[in-house]
């Protein structure tokens, strides 16, 4: 899988899929949307995490998912890291 | 010193889901063995927690979730405990844990590298898993953990829950086993040891018993302080008045043929209960249908009851439910609790050509009355595991 370059697009899309996969409500999902209110913690981050590497080749570590509050700071995070 | 009771309790079993359904269909004679294997097939996680609760737990604690869920709505406790969280426990019992998320996590491993095993692989297999999840969905803040000792786990948990209330460490503790290891690595494992039947027939006591039905379930039983109980109340379904525990020190999966340790324990249960041989009225056994437990077994009872031995009905709740290894002590506690509650002897299913030797009152295929007159019944339950962990518990219904 190439790191070259992740649109938003596709960060968001892979991001969303995983969320819904360990329980989020799709709907809910929005780049303001806090990963509290989507009632998501550590564990299913790290879940998150291995299905972005898988999928975009971008590795987010422990500290990376600590720092992140929001889906959209996790996108920022996989575009930036891959650019 | 204040009487450590039972007020819930709950249970699901390859005979289905529910304490009164184990023991009515138990008493019927029905049998939750198929195909060689006893599943707790009418379980559905769905009808106890979410999909991301169910994602989160292996089925192991799955099943002690819903054995927790009856036994908790049991105890008048469905819109929360009755005491300070802090002052409540929960000890739960398994002999292998999360077997079934272990190999699930190495399969992976194995085809596709160290990178894809599941983060959750860990918290799903660990032997803990079920009180840490109870805890947290009862908001149990006491002390809780584990207790590994195989086939006898269930019995030492409810045998360490009571020792924790007697102690003041708690008000109420929540307790019990559960197993759920029908996976393709314990079933091969369990069957290079040979302790599995061939024949697929759990036998108890029978001459033709060849080993154990794998089977899987849970039991949870919510045990109180007598006063606290009282005070708040409850409806109190037994006492739970003696525990034992011994270890063989012989073997690590054969029992002592001469029933050293499992009789020490069952007179270490009596004596703590301040009970006599002849004050048993029913003795719910371990009986595996191995041919080497239930000639020790027989040989102990005899050993720790004398003359009574011979006088009390001995019944298997294996031959119904098959081997449900660490949840077997918490899951024939409460077959026994409802047995004495409702003064009948459930019978040894499958049981029709003596053994040498083996010559107890096992109760053959049909259930009885059980006791004479109106007082309250006594019972001692059975545990042993690999390892030569023996446990014994005294039951008195109230």
């Amino acid at each position: 899988m190439s790191t070259d370059t992740v649109t938003r697009e596709a960060a968001l899309r892979v991001i969303t899929d995983a969320l819904v996969d360990v329980g989020a409500e799709r709907d809910a999902i929005t780049a303001d949307a806090t990963f509290e209110a989507l009632d998501v913690d550590s564990l299913d981050l790290a879940e998150v995490s291995q299905v972005i590497e898988e999928e975009l080749g971008v590795r987010i570590g422990g500290k990376d998912v600590a720092a992140i509050k929001t889906v959209g700071d996790a996108v920022d995070l996989v575009v930036a890291r891959a650019a | 010193m204040s009487h450590v009771v039972v007020t819930g309790i709950g249970a699901v079993t390859p005979l289905g889901v529910g304490a009164g359904t184990l023991h009515e269909r138990w008493i019927a004679g029905n049998t939750g063995i198929e195909g060689g294997e006893a599943a707790a097939r009418e379980f559905d996680p769905g009808d106890f927690m979410s999909r991301k609760e169910a994602r989160r737990a292996d089925r192991f604690t799955q099943l002690a979730i819903g054995a927790a869920d009856e036994a908790l709505q049991s105890a008048g406790w469905a819109d929360g405990a009755p005491y300070d969280p802090e002052r409540i426990g929960c000890v739960i019992g398994t002999g292998i844990g999360g077997i079934g998320s272990f190999e699930h996590g190495h399969g992976i491993l194995k085809d596709e590298g160290p990178g894809k095993v599941p983060p959750l692989s860990v918290p799903l297999m660990m032997g803990n898993a079920a009180p840490g999840v109870l805890a947290m969905r009862h908001e149990l803040r006491g002390p809780s953990f584990g207790v590994v000792s195989a086939c006898a786990a269930g019995a030492h948990a409810i045998g360490t829950a009571m020792r924790m209330l007697r102690h003041g460490d708690a008000d109420a503790v929540v307790t019990g086993g559960s197993e759920a290891a029908l996976t393709p690595l314990s079933r091969a494992a369990f069957a290079a040891l040979d302790a599995v039947s061939r024949s697929g027939i759990s036998r108890p006591f029978d001459a033709r018993r060849d080993g154990f039905v794998m089977g899987e379930g849970a039991a949870v039983l919510v045990l109180e302080d007598e006063e606290r109980a009282l005070a708040r109340g409850a409806r109190i379904l037994a006492r739970i008045v003696g525990y034992g525990a011994t270890s063989d020190a012989f073997h690590l999966t054969a029992p002592d043929s001469e029933g050293r340790g499992a009789a020490a324990a069952i007179r270490a249960a009596l004596s703590d209960a301040g009970k006599a041989p002849e004050d048993i009225d029913y003795v719910n056994a371990h009986g595996t249908s191995t041919p080497l437990n239930d000639r020790s077994e027989t040989i102990a009872i005899k050993a720790a009851l004398g003359e009574h031995a011979a006088k009390v009905p001995v019944s298997s709740t294996k031959s119904a439910i098959g081997h449900t290894l660490g949840a077997a002590g918490a899951v024939e506690a409460v077959a026994t609790i409802l047995a004495l509650r409702d003064r009948i002897a459930p019978p040894t299913l499958g049981y029709e050509e003596p053994d040498e030797g083996l010559d107890l009152d096992y109760v053959p295929n049909t259930a009885r009355p059980l006791g004479a007159g109106d007082d309250p019944l006594t019972g001692l339950s059975n545990s042993f595991g690999f390892g030569g962990h023996n446990a014994a518990l005294v039951l008195e219904a109230v």
